[in-house]
């Protein structure tokens, strides 16, 4: 994973409650056996005009001018701005594969979805939460200036603006450790083997029908 | 000893270790279908690593697969990119040992059905799966979510998640269920109270009367809804109907263990006096059938309800996206629900597929033929064996009769991710478990709904109130 520490970045604003992860990546995509390369379809439905599928020129097909992520002004953005309950729905793990392969590192909303939340962490995505009445005001900033950029510190867990103004957010230690070191979840949890094997053992003699 | 609630009980009996409130949390199930699980397998095979206990891992294919003629088995699969995926995991099964229903199975079916149908889900369990419906077997009293590809890895590896406690919700329904109410109207009437994000940071424990009252079925079709409200967990304390259900299934504890079992699953409910953190009632008698109209779960009124019109909406960020949803679902504010006329309709999904769902919708459609306006009525089982059941009891004979189309077990038309879709459009009447854009295809304008209104929908080719038919 992509260790995640301090980001000065473009901010594109998706002005919508409860995008669902259906949204951030249709179905069909899900159809790949692969990691990557699910950014080009990143939002698909409302990207696009036409219906996309996977194996098509994403490059040529004609791009939604209504639908914000496609305008000038927001092209390389890397904090995408959006509103409460984002990425509810499906565990789809390939809605922050297709939001970071997109270039997006940081989201900032009022809150998430608890498994999409827990699936950024996992893939060097930080979802940041702020009340409503920022998050309001940050989207007037963002459509009001042209070029909007917010620096996120994850050390000094601080949303900053260009005007100087500083917003504390909260993260886990524990992700935020595992963030700012880009560590493999999987590598800490194997320092414990012992502990599992002799859960395990324990877990067998009380309840042995479970490991049947 | 301390007064705990379920979630409590379940989850403390499965900490590995704790530290800061992050716990390590040991699984006991881990099921597997073939979209979630293809990244998992090749990390392992990436890092060296080998899964930690074979036989806790339950494998299907259920997303891509075809609902029509099976005979031809993977190799049928007319998508390419559809048909490697479930090559794939037919291929890393097979290379890790894993036991997996495969197309040509009688076994095989949608995953949150195959897992409690066979004695795989069981009451006191961790169960897992890279799928958000995996709330469903949290109906057994046991503590079970959806889990993205990330964890999935983790599990395979490790046995164990890592876990914060959530939150404790109490979600009550006291009294008696009226005529034509079903499990999915609570699930949708508690939504349309508490919103999509009402849950969201909580475990919810669904009690009171009306859902004791609940068979496995209906407490497995609430649960699979938990998700909709943004709970990761759905629960229902074990009783006599959980030990009636579980018995005698092919993974059930055997006759030996199976006293010790029971004695251990009777103490899986929250005890007197715990204590929740948000606590939620609804009266079973105040309960509709419910119908959704927009693009979100908690976008729904009762039957006899029209579209809400703007003035309803509690500020101005929901009022935006009730315009987005008129303007997609291609409805007015203020239409009669029974005034929608509809394209299609699906009865199936995780939610809505098992035998008791079948045996509701086909009581409705008996003897009635489905309304000339309606293009395709689909009905697809949960799995091999439940479409076995129901066509001993004549079920398929009733809908084919009546006009329906009566298919192979999968998941189908709920997320569109085989060929069963909607076009551009089309509205269709579906016993699934979201209605967002695009769901059931690019375009598709979904309402959700009981199995019945689904039947009686399709029999009168607009909603109406099933109560009225039956």
């Amino acid at each position: 994973m992509k260790p995640f520490t301090l980001l000065n970045g473009l901010v594109a604003p998706l002005d919508r409650a409860n995008v669902d992860t259906d949204a951030i990546i249709p179905k069909q995509f899900l159809k790949s056996i692969k990691r990557s390369g699910f950014g080009p379809n990143a939002f698909d439905e409302w990207r696009y005009l036409d219906h996309g599928e996977p194996g098509m020129d994403n490059s040529r097909r004609a791009k939604n001018p209504d639908f914000v992520l496609n305008q000038a002004r927001y092209q390389g953005a890397s904090i995408l701005l959006t509103r409460e309950n984002f990425g509810c729905g499906s565990s789809r793990e390939h809605a922050p594969w297709a939001l970071e392969d997109y270039g997006f590192r940081a989201i900032i909303a009022p809150s998430y979805a608890d498994i999409f939340f827990n699936n950024c962490f996992k893939n060097g995505l930080l979802p940041i939460v702020l009340a409503d009445d920022i998050v309001n005001q940050l989207f007037k900033s963002v459509e009001g200036n042209v070029g909007y950029q917010l620096t996120v510190d994850l050390e000094k867990q601080t949303v900053s603006t260009p005007d100087g103004q500083s917003y504390g957010f909260e993260v886990d230690a524990v992700r935020k450790h595992n963030l700012l070191n880009g560590l493999d979840d999987i590598g800490l949890t194997l320092q414990h083997v012992e502990a599992i094997k002799t859960f395990e053992v324990k877990h067998k003699s009380t309840q042995p029908w479970l490991f049947n | 000893m301390s007064v705990k609630t379920l979630y409590d009980k379940l989850f403390d009996s499965h900490v590995v270790r704790e530290e800061n409130g992050t716990a390590l949390l040991y699984i006991d199930r881990h099921l597997v279908h073939e979209v979630t699980s293809p990244q998992a397998f090749e990390g392992l095979k990436l890092a060296g690593r080998k899964l930690w206990r074979i036989n806790s891992v339950l494998a299907v294919p259920d997303h891509n697969v075809p609902t029509t003629n099976r005979s031809t088995g993977v190799a049928g699969i007319a998508d390419p990119i559809s048909r490697l995926q479930v090559q794939t995991l037919d291929a890393n099964c097979s290379e890790f040992g894993v036991t997996e229903f495969k197309m040509d199975d009688v076994r095989q079916g949608i995953v949150h059905v195959i897992g409690p149908e066979q004695g795989a889900t069981l009451p006191g369990m961790t169960v897992v799966c890279g799928d958000s419906h995996t709330s469903t077997h949290g109906a057994f009293g046991a503590l079970a979510h959806g889990i993205g590809t990330s964890e999935v890895e983790h599990v395979m590896a490790t046995q164990c998640l890592v876990q914060k406690r959530s939150k404790s919700m109490l979600v009550k329904v006291d009294g008696q269920l009226g005529h034509g109410v079903t499990a999915k109207d609570v699930a949708l009437a508690i939504i349309g109270k508490i919103g999509t994000a009402g849950g969201t940071g909580y475990a919810i424990e669904f009690a009171g009367s009306a859902i004791r009252g609940l068979s496995m079925e209906g407490r497995m079709t609430l649960c699979n809804m938990a998700i909709e409200a943004g709970a990761r967990a759905g629960m229902v304390a074990v009783d006599d109907t959980t030990i009636n259900y579980v018995k005698g299934r092919p993974f059930s504890p055997k006759a030996e263990q199976w006293d010790a079992a029971v004695a251990y699953w009777r103490t899986l409910h929250s005890d007197e006096g715990a204590q929740f953190d948000a606590t939620v009632a609804l009266k079973a008698e105040d309960i509709q059938p419910q119908v959704t109209w927009g693009t979100s779960p908690e976008m729904v009124v009762g039957v006899d309800g029209k579209v809400p019109s703007l003035d309803m909406a509690k500020n101005d960020v929901q009022r935006a996206d009730w315009e987005r949803a008129y303007a997609y679902m291609g409805l007015k504010a203020n239409t009669p629900i029974e005034q929608i006329q509809i394209d299609k309709v699906f009865i199936g999904s995780c939610t809505n597929s098992r035998i008791e769902d079948l045996r509701a919708a086909a009581s409705v459609a008996k003897g009635k033929k489905v309304a000339g306006n309606v293009k395709l009525a689909l009905v697809v089982p949960g799995s091999g064996l439940v479409k076995e059941q129901a066509e001993q009891e004549g079920l398929d004979k009733i809908f084919k009769e009546a006009g329906f189309e009566w298919r192979e077990p999968g998941c189908s038309m709920c997320l569109a991710m085989n060929a069963d879709r909607l076009e551009p459009g089309e509205r269709c009447a579906s016993t699934s478990n979201r209605n967002f854009e695009g769901r059931q295809g690019q375009g598709g304008r979904t309402h959700l709904v009981s199995p019945e209104m689904a039947a009686a929908a399709a029999v009168a080719g607009h909603f109406v109130d099933v109560r009225q038919l039956v």
